[in-house]
């Protein structure tokens, strides 16, 4: 289990915006009738990224009010579950697989490269506190490591000179385009394809 | 090599798009009323005949599960729940099934609905998956809208609803009954079998669940026929296989193959060849980070399927193969593989909670030689600690991997770790490490 805390400096109080509680009607509309508490996982999600990428105290207690479920129950899912921030990650919340598959590849200078440009610790916010970075368990796109998650982005087959760029972009306020950096096609076997041959390139 | 012909999933790469056009050329959705018309028992039957084995890593008969349901409904709706909450280091086959195949996977879903006689049918997305995942949510906003879901799902009656669920980084919820919970709101921690979801699942109602590719292949084997399907690979470990080649090779890729495929084919053919050559080949972990390394020797001869991988104490599990060659230090690899299922371990269990920490404490100072050498006995009584005491199988996976290298690396791990155990020195121990010993002596 990984150990989270809440941010020590907590808003006053939260409350969805109007699309967020169009969103969230929504989604309770997808369980059967009083079993609107399977929606808490989503309405975490649509508070942290209408709090910029964190979800506060407040937010938990709103989400039991409105799934009419104990305040508790909403914590124990927001502590559970590692994608959900309890404290202020940034705009830009980079995660670098540095499980074996990664590693194996050279995780460890993604790793390098976000120290260098980010901050020294992980889960530390950039000077300008814009970004954050933390390493994470596998992300599951093994054939493309070593790869890092930048919000709902995938960066994969990185070295440390593109993974330096990519932070460069982002420090600047740009959004870099995903997928791999080495050109390849998706998870197809770089300059080795040996099947489906007719359809390539078609 | 497998035909490109006999291969389901055409579209693997993405040459050919995944929009509902493009897969409608490449035969998705063609017949379906024609198949659902054929009846459940028609179904059911000819995917027991196909022989298809589940996909998501325990390897258990399709058309058996879903003939556990309850022939008939009662009061309690059935349910069709999809796994995808692929998180095993090694795996990434479900992905692109959700992004390039996302048909494929949905005229399943209707498919396997109708014959566990299911109107809901719920998608569990591991949360970082969330671009793929709306891609699939694309792709059912166009089945919808094209009537082939919905009411009266493409003209044969039958009624279904299928809607997407978001995880959030917890590898645990792909343990089917934490899958549940999670979906009921709850954090992710298994559940007791008996019941099994096939009678109590969610919200306590019958419950069929099935991995991505499980379900993705079965409109095909509808199609061709399960005698086609059987005719792959061998007796028991039949059809094909998408295969995730990751580590230490020229081109790590995905491959569809056929169940049976030599190990050595598809590291040397399909992905390129190990760094470094063949000989550079260290060790290979077969079937995702909870199945056991195999040493080079062994891999030589490997075939991938099910049982073969049994006879050599691994499995096949995701078949997420991942290649170790001789650069890399092997005990640093596992001692990493033991910190990922201490970083995920529910908590729920004292063995799996407490072992999985210990296991990794253990592996990391044997990485650095700072071991004691009992400790290498320890270790592997403490894995024997951990399996079969658990409430699901996590206590085997995190285990299993570290049994391997202790079977196979032994002697590395000794060389390595020369020390005597700190008791014998004297000295005052504050900690716990070896206070087994200070037991026995006292």
């Amino acid at each position: 289990m990984s150990l989270k805390r809440p941010a020590k400096e907590q808003p006053e109080s939260f409350e969805f915006n109007s699309s967020s509680l169009d969103a969230a009607n929504n989604i309770i509309a997808k369980y059967p009738k009083g079993k609107q508490q399977s929606a808490v996982m989503a309405l975490l999600y649509i508070a942290q990224r209408q709090n910029n990428n964190w979800i506060p105290l407040a937010a938990m207690k709103y989400i039991a009010k409105i799934l009419n479920m104990p305040y508790i129950k909403v914590y124990e899912v927001a502590t559970f579950y590692s994608m959900y921030n309890l404290s202020p990650v940034g705009k830009y919340f980079v995660q670098v697989c540095t499980t074996t598959p990664c590693m194996i590849r050279g995780a460890n200078k993604l790793v390098e490269a976000c120290k260098e440009k980010i901050s020294e610790n992980e889960s530390e916010l950039s000077p300008d506190k814009s970004c954050s970075w933390m390493e994470v368990e596998c992300l599951g796109a093994c054939v493309n490591a070593p790869m890092m998650q930048i919000n709902d982005e995938y960066y994969e087959d990185l070295n440390k000179e593109k993974t330096l760029e990519i932070l460069d972009a982002i420090l600047k306020g740009d959004t870099p385009k995903a997928g791999s950096y080495r050109g390849r096609v998706n998870n197809e076997p770089e300059n080795n394809r040996k099947t489906l041959m007719e359809f390539k390139n078609a | 090599m497998l035909k490109d012909k006999d291969r389901i999933f055409q579209n693997l790469y993405n040459d050919l798009g995944s929009d509902i056009i493009s897969a409608q050329k490449r035969g998705d959705w063609v017949n379906t009323k024609e198949i659902i018309s054929k009846g459940r028992d028609w179904i059911i039957n000819e995917v027991k005949e196909s022989q298809l084995r589940g996909r998501g890593g325990a390897g258990f008969p399709t058309g058996l599960k879903w003939s556990f349901a309850p022939k008939e409904v009662g009061s309690r709706p059935h349910y069709l729940v999809i796994n995808a909450d692929e998180s095993e280091p090694g795996t990434c086959k479900d992905r692109d099934i959700l992004r390039f195949e996302p048909h494929k996977l949905i005229e399943g879903c209707l498919i396997a609905s109708y014959a566990v006689q299911a109107h809901v049918c719920y998608i569990y997305i591991r949360g970082e998956y969330f671009v793929d995942g709306q891609k699939l949510q694309a792709a059912i906003d166009d089945a919808y809208e094209k009537k082939l879901i919905g009411k009266n799902a493409s003209g044969t009656g039958w009624d279904l609803d299928i809607y997407i669920h978001y995880g959030a980084g917890a590898y645990i919820c792909g343990e089917e009954t934490a899958l549940l919970e999670s979906i009921e709101g709850n954090k992710g921690q298994p559940r007791l079998k008996p019941p099994f979801p096939a009678l109590v699942g969610l919200y306590g109602c019958p419950t069929i669940i099935n991995n991505v590719e499980t379900i993705a292949v079965v409109p095909t084997i509808l199609r061709r026929g399960g005698k086609w399907f059987a005719s792959l690979g061998r007796e028991k470990n039949t059809g094909t296989k998408i295969f995730c080649i990751s580590g230490n090779v020229n081109s790590p890729c995905n491959v569809e193959e056929e169940m049976n495929i030599p190990l050595k084919e598809l590291i040397e053919v399909h992905a390129g060849g190990v760094v470094g050559g063949w000989d550079n080949l260290q060790a290979v972990i077969p079937g995702g980070s909870s199945m056991p390394l195999i040493p080079k020797e062994k891999c030589e001869t490997l075939t991938m399927d099910f049982d073969s991988l049994v006879a050599e104490k691994s499995g096949l599990g995701t078949a997420g193969v991942v290649v170790i060659n001789k650069d890399q230090d092997i005990i640093k690899c596992m001692a990493r593989i033991a910190r990922f299922y201490k970083h995920e371990s529910c908590g729920q269990c004292t063995p799996c909670r407490e072992g999985s920490g210990w296991m990794w404490r253990m592996l990391e100072r044997m990485t650095k030689g700072e071991a004691s050498k009992d400790e290498i006995e320890m270790l592997g009584d403490v894995t024997k600690q951990i399996e079969g005491h658990t409430i699901c199988a996590f206590g085997e996976g995190s285990s299993w991997p570290v049994q391997g290298l202790l079977r196979h690396f032994k002697d590395e791990i000794k060389k390595r770790n020369k020390f005597d155990p700190i008791v014998k020195e004297n000295k005052n121990i504050p900690y716990l490490v070896d206070q087994h010993l200070l037991d026995k002596n006292a």
